[in-house]
């Protein structure tokens, strides 16, 4: 019996952040919108960009391989687990203890892989450029990451979200600096992982400025739509992730009743809001980056979270 | 001793190593003064921490004067020195904002191994506090030897100035009057600095150290 809840309340998570993802891009843009005193598209224009994609049908290059056809159900299919991973109305999930945070980010991080080489195995001059960029990004945005990871996890002593999402909804966390180091670090790299103002611009296309749109320039249809799908759950993936780690308040234990689990998506749904208006402010503030600065911004989330390590490491050994 | 009195304090103190950070990234001298400003401040808070876990009144007086001295009067005419010279837009060029972020990471795990090895007999809060101290002090080496403008390797020497303090905070027992002597000399220093930065500029049309190295003749 406990089995199936258990079953039950990941399948819940699982469509849950499926459904969500499109309705969180089309508030961030709506927002987005507001602020620039525009009208912007409505809050629902990100499934119906999608059903209209899957309608259509796909436009091949010649040389493509048989990569560049099965890459768009890799990335999914990867972002989608990834995104199952992380505890986001309730803790304790069924798949959670099956793999931790460096798990998830390893996920990721093949998803970038494989996309990275769709982006080259057509052979265009845009794909190329955005291929090697997204690489560029990702060699500084990874070792942030981890280090930031570890930090948490010397905190929490788990890298497994499920404790971790615990730990810090207890009264046993403190006040600590490393934590608020670790939050800046996570910032900027779920900023540059998903593509975000000061590193590319989401909105754009055909700029030479372009990463991510520059790798996807040749997927139509089906194709481009999963891509498109699996780019919202990535951007809901860093958010629950932000989330789950730095603002556990609400969420449901392992083995609550309904009521508790009601209002642990309440909360998520508030959470995911919170985080969306306050990404819309800091884009629409902010102006993009050269391209050749973004090692310096990488690298700033990079020393933070080697800051926050040592911090935790001096406060530990006392 | 992992209450709340702690975290605060080393949320203080690892807060002050952060802002000496933020002065080795930073490059414009004007955005370097106001977070000379704000370490100044950060200083003062952690003092005032301090005086209160310790129950030490005089301590109080060190965090006024760091507030005062440090984040008001040396910062303010410090732009005006800058706005006189004409140098308050210059962009520094540092040596490449990486390699000192490295070699400053490097400096404080270097202080932290350093200082948790010689302290083991001390009280945890004197530990943790002199260990960052010591980061504070190396990072502001560190400014003064990456800089090549005046103006900024003074503030370099400040912030190293800062950490001496926060050391001397949290080793219980520094008297008042050595507090209030350095205070005074970093105070003079600062003026006979300050003339300096006008003879030099008279000198050489520049604050430049460049210029000082090619009148004692090591480069051509």
């Amino acid at each position: 019996m406990m089995l199936i809840r258990d079953l039950v309340v990941q399948g819940v998570q699982m469509f849950l952040v499926l459904a969500l993802a499109p309705l969180l891009t089309g508030v961030i843009r709506k927002l987005k919108a507001h602020l620039l005193r525009r009208h912007g598209p409505p809050l629902l224009q990100p499934y119906r960009d999608l059903l209209r994609l899957l309608r259509k049908d796909v436009v091949l290059a010649e040389n493509a391989s048989w990569l560049f056809r099965v890459i768009p159900y890799v990335i999914f299919a990867v972002t989608w687990v990834a995104a199952a991973l992380v505890p986001t109305f309730g803790n304790g999930l069924l798949f959670s203890w099956s793999a931790d945070l460096i798990a998830i980010i390893a996920l990721l991080g093949s998803a970038r892989f494989a996309l990275a080489l769709a982006g080259m195995d057509v052979g265009t001059a845009f794909g190329g450029i955005g291929s090697s960029r997204e690489v560029m990004i990702a060699s500084l945005a990874e070792p942030a990451i981890l280090i930031t990871v570890f930090s948490v996890a010397m905190i929490a002593g788990s890298t497994q979200l499920s404790t971790v999402a615990e730990f810090m909804g207890s009264s046993a966390v403190g006040l600590r600096v490393s934590l608020g180091l670790a939050l800046f670090a996570l910032v900027i790299v779920a900023l540059a992982e998903n593509a975000r103002i000061p590193v590319d611009n989401p909105a754009t296309h055909l700029e030479l400025t372009m990463v991510h749109e520059a790798m996807v320039l040749e997927y139509s249809g089906r194709h481009l739509a999963l891509i498109d799908l699996s780019a919202e759950l990535k951007l809901l993936l860093y958010i629950s992730l932000i989330a789950c780690m730095f603002m556990p308040w609400g969420v449901a234990k392992q083995g609550a009743d309904l009521a508790a689990l009601a209002i642990g998506t309440v909360a998520y749904v508030l959470k995911l809001a919170l985080c969306a208006s306050l990404l819309a402010v800091f884009e629409t503030s902010i102006a993009k980056m050269r391209v050749f600065r973004i090692p310096e911004f990488l690298g700033a989330a990079l020393m933070l979270a080697l800051l926050a390590t040592l911090l935790r490491f001096v406060s530990g050994s006392l | 001793m992992h209450g709340l009195e702690f975290d605060i304090a080393h949320m203080l103190a690892g807060s002050l190593v952060l802002a000496s950070f933020m002065m080795l990234y930073q490059d414009r001298l004007y955005a370097l003064l106001n977070i000379y400003a704000l370490h100044a401040t950060v200083l003062a808070l952690s003092v005032a921490w301090q005086a209160f876990v310790q129950h030490a009144p005089h301590l109080y007086v060190t965090a006024a004067i760091a507030l005062i001295f440090k984040a008001i009067i040396i910062p303010v005419s410090l732009h005006r020195i800058m706005v006189r010279l004409g140098i308050h837009r210059e962009i520094e060029t540092a040596v490449g904002v990486g390699l000192t972020m490295i070699a400053g990471i490097g400096l404080v795990a270097l202080s932290m191994v350093v200082m948790l090895r010689v302290t083991p007999g001390a009280d945890a809060l004197a530990r943790e506090d002199l260990a960052f101290a010591l980061s504070v002090v190396l990072l502001g080496l560190l400014i003064m030897v990456t800089r090549r403008n005046a103006v900024s390797q003074v503030v370099g020497f400040m912030s190293l100035e800062n950490g001496l303090v926060l050391a001397a905070a949290g080793a219980k027992g520094m008297p008042l009057v050595v507090e209030i002597s350095v205070a005074f000399s970093v105070l003079i220093a600062f003026i006979v600095i300050g003339i300096f930065l006008f003879r030099i500029r008279e000198r050489f049309d520049s604050v430049d150290i460049r210029a000082l190295d090619r009148f004692r003749g090591e480069r051509r």
